[in-house]
């Protein structure tokens, strides 16, 4: 029961140089507990002092932005992807 | 020579030197050119710009790429047109039209994109890419063509079928995504990760949002260097917005303008798509990403980069944000095309909608000196307006059937 979490270019400093993790299934706050369990300092990269997400993070599972699933309660299910994407592009 | 000494993160404040970044490492916050504004002081002068190029590049003590060689067909510079006539139907005093249609290929998007690819060059880049709601297609592959870089456009594929044509005829690549702009972006964020290529609103983004402030120095400088009340800017990413204002707030800095402005500044979206509009509207501090669904594509970007930025100038500087429908926005197109012969695409649409409720509401007020931004040409989306636009009469070739069509009594004045 394992998702892939896709590691932005930022944060691969914390990963090892890897671009993609395997943590085990739950929900997103998990995967990315899970994610700082594993990688020390990947949580105070991602969240903000409140514990929220920091608002220039996006997080997709799979294709879609969690801000329109259920947020950090979003599922993710085996074998689904999860990708940090940094907000600032575009425009 | 720039008077730029390097990166700053707009949320933490951390310090980068200067390279193709466009985030904070630490907080993924977006990064902001960090300029000596006393050396620009030094070097700047009322005199010294107007004795330069008619173009963007006139400004290039303030831009973060240098002049010589810049990626230059010529934009900026644009008409600022007097709109009594608007004025009076709109119930404004003194109206300003800033009509960036008149750009090399038709939009503002020509200013930023003069500016990333200058940069991109000193950078070394061989290729040029983007992520574009359509403006930004035909400007970055008209200059990449110009500048003998190879490009690669990425667009949503229900894209107007003239922002396709007028990307294509460049002979760059141009990529139609199944997905939305928001789709479209994070794809380019992703391949921007992979490829080494000069993507002008990602990791260029930084340098190329500078140019937007061009039209803030050009507005101030044919005001005879003084800065209006206040601005209505539509909102897609919010970059232009922010960018406009800081414009503003520069000129005073390095001493160009004697008086510190007092600029109110306002935004405008299209109902379908106004995640900016709904958080001001809601009085709330959460801009929440929508799925877009609206004529005026090029304004169609749910989830802003700069969202935050823009609802935080528009709260500091007093101004309001609308949300216009599809319908008041073709309304607004003729009305503007009607009474000042200019034609915008549909986010100039949202900006005349959005003016005209605002002075509806009491925002945007008759005693102050207003400036309108049209971004973007007609021209680019026919699909608009030809459904509502045609011949006032299909006649023979007769005198017969002139008359019969225009009956004289009716078309001599009395």
């Amino acid at each position: 029961m394992s998702v892939t979490v896709r590691i932005p270019t930022q944060l691969r400093e914390l990963s090892g140089g890897a671009s993609e993790i395997s943590v085990e299934a739950g929900t997103v706050q998990s995967v990315l507990d899970s994610l700082q369990a594993a990688h020390p300092g990947f949580g105070d990269r991602i969240f903000d002092e409140h514990g929220e997400l920091r608002r220039f993070v996006n997080v997709f599972v799979d294709e879609e932005d969690i801000r329109f699933l259920d947020g950090v309660n979003t599922p993710v299910e085996d074998r689904a992807t999860v990708s940090i994407v940094p907000a600032v592009a575009g425009g | 020579m720039t008077h730029v000494h390097g990166l700053r993160c707009r949320e933490c404040g951390r310090e980068y030197e200067v390279a193709a970044i466009f985030t904070c490492e630490w907080c993924f916050g977006p990064l902001e050119v960090a300029y000596d504004y006393d050396a620009i002081r030094k070097a700047v002068s009322r005199e010294k710009i107007a004795a330069g190029p008619l173009s963007i590049w006139r400004y290039s003590d303030l831009l973060p790429a240098d002049r010589n060689p810049a990626v230059d067909l010529g934009a900026g510079f644009t008409p600022l047109v007097r709109a009594d006539r608007l004025a009076a139907e709109l119930g404004l005093g003194e109206l300003w039209i800033k009509n960036d249609t008149l750009n090399p290929t038709n939009s503002f998007k020509d200013r930023v994109t003069s500016v990333a690819l200058s940069k991109a060059l000193e950078f070394g880049f061989k290729v040029a890419a983007c992520a574009s709601t359509g403006n930004l297609a035909n400007s970055v592959a008209a200059h990449a063509a110009h500048a003998g870089l190879r490009s690669f456009v990425f667009i949503p594929a229900n894209l107007e079928q003239g922002k396709i044509v007028t990307t294509a005829v460049y002979g760059g690549n141009v990529v139609a995504i199944d997905g939305n702009y928001d789709a479209v972006n994070r794809l380019c964020a992703e391949l921007a990760g992979t490829y080494d290529w000069a993507f002008v609103n990602v990791n260029i983004r930084t340098f190329y949002a500078e140019g937007s402030k061009t039209l803030a120095y050009e507005t101030a400088e044919q005001l005879g260097w003084q800065a209006p009340d206040h601005v209505v800017v539509p909102i897609a990413s919010g970059s232009l917005l922010t960018k406009i204002r800081k414009g503003f707030d520069e000129l005073y800095k390095v001493g160009l303008l004697d008086e510190e402005p007092q600029l109110r500044v306002s935004g405008a979206q299209a109902e379908g798509c106004s995640p900016v509009a709904r958080a001001w509207l809601d009085n709330s501090d959460t801009i929440k990403p929508v799925k877009p669904d609206t004529i005026a594509k090029s304004l169609a970007i749910g989830n802003p980069a700069d969202g935050y930025f823009a609802l935080d100038a528009v709260r500091q500087s007093g101004g309001g944000l609308a949300a216009v429908t599809d319908d008041e926005i073709v309304e607004a197109i003729k009305l503007l095309a009607r009474t000042e012969g200019i034609f915008a695409e549909t986010a100039g649409g949202v900006t005349i909608a959005t003016l005209q409720r605002l002075a509806r509401e009491g925002i945007v007020r008759p005693d102050e000196r207003v400036v309108a931004y049209i971004t973007g040409h007609g021209l680019k989306t026919l699909d608009a307006v030809e459904p509502t636009t045609g011949p006032t009469a299909v006649i023979a070739p007769t005198l017969d059937a002139f008359h019969e069509a225009f009956p004289p009594d009716r078309i001599q004045p009395a």
